[in-house]
């Protein structure tokens, strides 16, 4: 490629990251906006005020806090179930594996709404009361078929006869499990928990159906459109962004750079 | 495998629902009595809403596409030792929620913005307002800042799996190419181009289908006439308290992408869905 060639894809390419990153940079440049009025939106001047007092505001924190709590119990079901699941997939014999699969890839393929649609209706005819456990419920389902088929992925490329040397050398099945497979399978276990916190975290769609009166942090961050943006919202925000910056560059393994 | 049953039940039990009657005005409950009409009268009322949806999604894929192609390209092969990172500063901002995401672009996009400051100060706003890219000199509450918000989810799901297919290219087709006398263009699109086709696949499956489905984005950056399938859906179900029709239009729904996931992975296994 010539210089001409390499520099327009290059500027192209910046773009591209301009696009995904504007809302961020926004996002981060307000949480430093000494806002008029209830809704931080319009630049008014800089400020570390919100900074010193990032859970000023009560029902964000609240709404924070149990969106927190919601996505950790979410993603251990999620990776506990997910894990068996896998499991049995990848070496049991299981009658119609394939098809299990295929309605594990259903949740993915769709969007949210329907699983949300078809949940609420079903609580609805369950006489289940909306609340934090249909919320729990709603959130391990979707992230239990990213979980799942995480670890399959991971199960698909690891080599079963590990596990049979290990009872070989006297080792009972259980033992054999805890020293063999599961800290070969903990990578992919710890990446199947953090997709599947994020999903939980994030997740609007699914929540604004079986929520109830619970209110988690997205659910919240709908109502502010119409209530109040107070600035907290963007310095928790980007307390998130950082936090999550974080964990990808401790999570992404050390890769040997490619040609 | 229990939770499994948690998805497929109640899918299958929005069947006989969607062919139901609500039994009053003021609540969810229902009674079946068969009614067929009401697939009729969803596709009637929402038909619009549905060509809407899937035309909004296929525009922001293909502009998504223009950034995500040469995007995936650069990473790949100009990258260098940089790639992990430039691949994960693309995952990144995906880790910031759709709605504060949404908030942000109401800042950018709204009357008093900096996107609107800039189409002014370039003499734009007329041009912009003849294409109907702007409505009345506004950018907040019109389909092209859905398009915008859109777009800014899904390339993500564009650019990876793009990325992936092109790292599977081995370099030395690429150099046995050069040694043939291929100049560059040909190297491209005899070698890298047909290769990368898996990727733009799976990317476009994976992009095209939540962003049809999209709920935030219409919501809070769409007027009142930009609402896309999954709010009309939601406003059945929640506000006018109409399961049935709510869970009619769903499986329609359901069944386009069915159709539509069907025909992509057809001949191929589900381990070519690159998870996110």
């Amino acid at each position: 490629m010539n210089r001409a060639g390499a520099l327009l894809l290059g500027l192209w390419s910046a773009l591209a990251y301009g696009l995904l990153y504007a809302p961020v940079v926004v996002t981060v440049l307000f949480s430093f906006n000494a806002p008029r009025g209830r809704f931080n939106l319009v630049w008014q001047g800089f400020t570390l005020e919100n900074w010193r007092h990032p859970f000023q505001d009560g029902a964000l924190t609240a709404a924070f806090l149990t969106s927190l709590g919601l996505a950790v119990a979410a993603a251990l079901l999620a990776v506990l179930l997910g894990g068996l699941m896998a499991l049995a997939l990848s070496r049991a014999r299981v009658r119609g594996g394939r098809w299990i699969e295929l309605l594990l890839a259903l949740p993915l393929t769709n969007p949210e709404i329907v699983l949300a649609t078809a949940l609420l209706t079903l609580f609805v005819g369950l006489d289940l009361p909306r609340g934090p456990l249909t919320l729990l419920l709603s959130h391990s389902l979707f992230c239990l078929s990213y979980a799942a088929l995480t670890l399959k992925a991971r199960l698909a490329g690891f080599d079963p006869t590990l596990e049979l040397a290990a009872q070989d050398l006297g080792a009972p099945p259980l033992e054999a499990f805890r020293r063999v497979t599961l800290p070969l399978l903990a990578p992919g276990l710890l990446a199947a928990m953090l997709l599947s916190f994020s999903l939980s975290f994030d997740d609007y769609v699914v929540s604004s159906f079986t929520a109830g009166e619970t209110l988690t942090l997205p659910l919240y961050l709908a109502g502010a459109f119409q209530r109040e943006i107070s600035p907290q919202i963007q310095v928790l925000s980007t307390l998130v962004l950082l936090v999550s910056a974080l964990v990808l560059v401790l999570a992404s393994p050390p890769r040997r750079s490619p040609r | 495998m229990w939770l499994l049953g948690l998805y497929v039940l109640p899918l299958l039990g929005l069947v006989p629902l969607s062919l139901s009657e609500p039994l009053s005005r003021f609540g969810l409950d229902t009674v079946f009595t068969g009614r067929v009409a009401n697939y009729s009268e969803v596709l009637q009322a929402y038909g619009p809403i549905l060509l809407r949806s899937f035309s909004f999604a296929a525009i922001a894929t293909a502009v998504g596409l223009v950034l995500a192609y040469p995007l995936a390209f650069a990473i790949r092969f100009r990258g260098g030792r940089w790639q992990p990172l430039l691949i994960g500063l693309v995952v990144l901002p995906s880790l910031s929620s759709f709605l504060v995401r949404a908030i942000a672009w109401t800042s950018l996009l709204g009357d008093n913005g900096p996107v609107l400051g800039l189409v002014e100060s370039l003499g734009l706003t007329d041009g912009l307002n003849g294409l109907g890219v702007l409505r009345d000199g506004r950018l907040l509450n019109t389909p092209t800042a859905v398009i915008i918000g859109l777009t800014n989810t899904l390339l993500p799901f564009l650019v990876l799996p793009l990325v992936v297919a092109m790292q599977r290219i081995d370099p030395r087709l690429l150099e046995a190419a050069a040694d043939l006398h291929a100049g560059p263009l040909r190297r491209f699109i005899r070698v890298v181009w047909p290769l990368s086709l898996p990727g733009l696949g799976a990317g476009l499956l994976l992009s095209l289908i939540p962003a049809a489905g999209d709920v935030v984005n219409p919501r809070f950056l769409g007027g009142p006439n930009d609402r896309m399938i999954a709010n009309a859906i939601d406003n059945l179900l929640l506000v006018q308290l109409q399961a049935p029709r709510a869970a009619a239009l769903t499986l329609v729904l359901t069944a386009l992408i069915t159709v539509a996931v069907g025909l992509q992975l057809r001949g191929r296994g589900l381990e070519e869905l690159p998870l996110p």
